[in-house]
């Protein structure tokens, strides 16, 4: 490679991690600003980390969010899981052309769309059956399983489309039932998948301000929307502190995910190495 | 134990192998199939009633009239539609920002991804793990963080003020520049990922046989490594501009009241105006003129690839 090109690709590198994030960096300086204006430094201070937890609304929406996220990627990765392993190991059926449409349609879809189509869904449902009687978080549970498990499911095909199907053949033609090869074989070797999968649903629904909007009721605000009320207006040194807090959790469990990722991966290199060295 | 008696464990066992397969497919499709499908064909219908003062705000679709029952369509919405101007230009105008936005981000992400991509081992997980880990943290964060930047009264116009090369604030947010910056911004991880993973499986010894044969630097690059990466370069766009072209926070935070955009159109028709039947022609039409040619394309894509392997 010529000096001349590498420059302009280390260049390329550095002006684009800057772009990146000197923003975020800008966000989490000025969290610690005593003063109220991006624009002036006023000395440092950690009056705005107080004034955020004694902001009740702020908490409660907090709150709200992370059920839902746990909920609702926990809910996401039940159903997701499944459907993925139908797209990659089923084969043909009846209504396969459907069945891939629903899971590929969510993750192109704007989400205002998804948001009014199942916010006049459930207005529906009420009229009809009187459930769900009101909104609130139950809905918005249900709204974001359902994009959520699109995602799962197309983590977890790709990840048994990549992987040798031969074991698991071995184990049913050695008489183990579908069941139980699913849960001895087939789930511990997609369990990385699983994790990356509850991982960004909780994040996608933590992070969701359309959809949550459209079919949110009276006193299910979450931080998303909470936030976005109050970004609006322009900047606030509260969301400022709690943007550093979000980055810091995130970075911290993006670390812890991507160690047990590595090991995880290293164990079973090892334990296929072991393998072939013993036979 | 004789043969002829089941245990319940047996019996649930024989029923498992017979229907768990419908069990499997069954859950996943019916929930897929209530809250996913049936929405839109509620969608549908409301986009043929008509708005009223009521709860819910729009007019019943069926009615039981002399023991019959009777469907009022209404395409007063499409035809309003069509005849105000501010839907088509909405429309344009997402699908122009949305590939402006788009080409940028290939620009800037391009040599990102080719700089990683030759980076030495070590040096390549870490910079790969700091092009992901913006795209864990919030959204709307990441977008709020250039208000403060490009404000009238923000951090890029205290700067050139201080340094006096202005001495009037420009006027970045709140036009559609701040709207291109944030969906390049945000959206740049969904660029680099997909073109990294092809050029990072690109034999390198192409180049070197290209630059054997005379070819210069960049004739190398046109040439060899340009139409290789093209199936990366289409994953990014593709990534990039399906969510711009839908967009509501970035342009309701950072542009201004003009700069109209199909998701935030919908989404005043649903919020500000309440008028539930518009709302939902708006979406209707969205789904028929974006999300449908899109998904068609894709199908294309996969056809194609499948085919080639």
């Amino acid at each position: 490679m010529s000096g001349k090109r590498s420059t302009f690709l280390i260049s390329a590198l550095v002006f684009g991690f800057a772009f990146l994030y000197v923003p975020i960096l800008l966000v989490i300086v000025y969290s610690f600003n005593e003063g109220k204006l991006v624009t002036v430094w006023a000395g440092f201070s950690t009056k705005w980390y107080v004034s955020l937890f004694n902001n009740d609304g702020m908490i409660d929406a907090a709150w709200n969010s992370l059920r839902i996220g746990v909920m609702s990627a926990t809910l996401a990765l039940a159903l997701g899981t499944p459907a993925g392993l139908v797209m990659s190991r089923f084969g043909r059926f009846k209504g396969r052309t459907l069945f891939s449409g629903m899971i590929a349609a969510p993750l192109v879809m704007p989400e205002v769309i998804t948001g009014l189509s199942l916010l006049l869904l459930f207005v529906t449902l009420e009229q009809l059956i009187g459930w769900p009687a009101g909104r609130g978080l139950s809905t918005i549970t249900i709204a974001h399983t359902t994009f959520c498990a699109a995602y799962v499911a197309v983590v977890v095909q790709s990840r048994l489309s990549g992987m040798d199907i031969s074991v698991e053949e071995a184990a049913m033609d050695l008489g183990a039932k579908p069941g139980k090869i699913f849960f001895v074989i087939t789930l511990p070797m997609i369990l990385p998948a699983l994790m990356a999968g509850w991982l960004l649903s909780f994040t996608l629904s933590l992070d969701d301000l359309v959809i949550a909007s459209f079919v949110a009721g009276p006193g299910s605000t979450t931080l998303p929307m909470k936030v976005f009320s109050s970004v609006r207006l322009g900047v606030s040194p509260e969301i400022n502190a709690l943007a550093t807090l979000i980055i810091l959790a995130v970075s911290i469990l993006i670390v812890i995910a991507s160690i047990l990722i590595l090991r995880s991966e290293r164990l079973r290199n090892r334990a296929a190495n072991g393998g072939a060295e013993a036979t | 134990m004789s043969s002829d008696k089941l245990t319940i464990k047996q019996k649930f066992d024989r029923w498992m192998i017979k229907h768990g397969r419908v069990l499997v497919i069954g859950i996943p499709y019916f929930w897929l199939f209530l809250f996913f499908l049936v929405p839109f064909l509620i969608v549908l219908k409301i986009s043929f009633s008509m708005a009223e003062y009521a709860q819910p705000p729009y007019s019943a679709l069926f009615a039981w009239i002399d023991e019959g029952v009777t469907i009022t369509l209404n395409f007063g919405n499409y035809l309003f539609l069509l005849s105000d101007s501010l839907y088509a230009t909405a429309y344009l105008n997402s699908i122009r920002i949305a590939a402006i936005s788009t080409i940028i981000t290939l620009l800037i992400g391009y040599p990102m991804a080719y700089g990683i991509a030759r980076a030495r081992g070590s040096m390549r997980s870490v910079l790969l793990m700091l092009v992901i880990l913006p795209f864990w943290t919030s959204f709307l964060i990441r977008v709020y963080a250039w208000i403060g930047i490009l404000d009238r009264e923000g951090l890029i116009n205290a700067f050139l003020m201080w340094t006096g090369i202005i001495t009037e604030p420009l006027i970045m947010r709140q036009t559609e520049f701040a709207v291109y910056v944030g969906i390049v911004y945000t959206y740049l991880p969904f660029m680099i990922l997909p073109l990294y993973s092809t050029l990072e499986k690109m034999d390198i010894s192409l180049i070197e046989a290209a630059m054997d044969l005379g070819c210069k630097p960049w004739q190398a690059f046109v040439k060899v490594t340009l139409p290789l990466s093209l199936p990366g370069i289409l994953a990014g766009s593709l990534l990039v501009f399906i969510p711009a072209v839908g967009e509501f926070v970035i342009p309701e935070l950072l542009g201004g009241p003009n700069t109209l955009m199909i998701g935030r159109t919908l989404w005043n028709e649903f919020f500000a105006n309440r008028d539930w039947p518009i709302a939902s022609a708006v979406a209707i039409a969205m789904l028929i003129f974006l999300v449908v040619p899109i998904m068609w394309f894709q199908h294309i894509q996969t056809k194609q690839e499948e085919r080639e392997q």
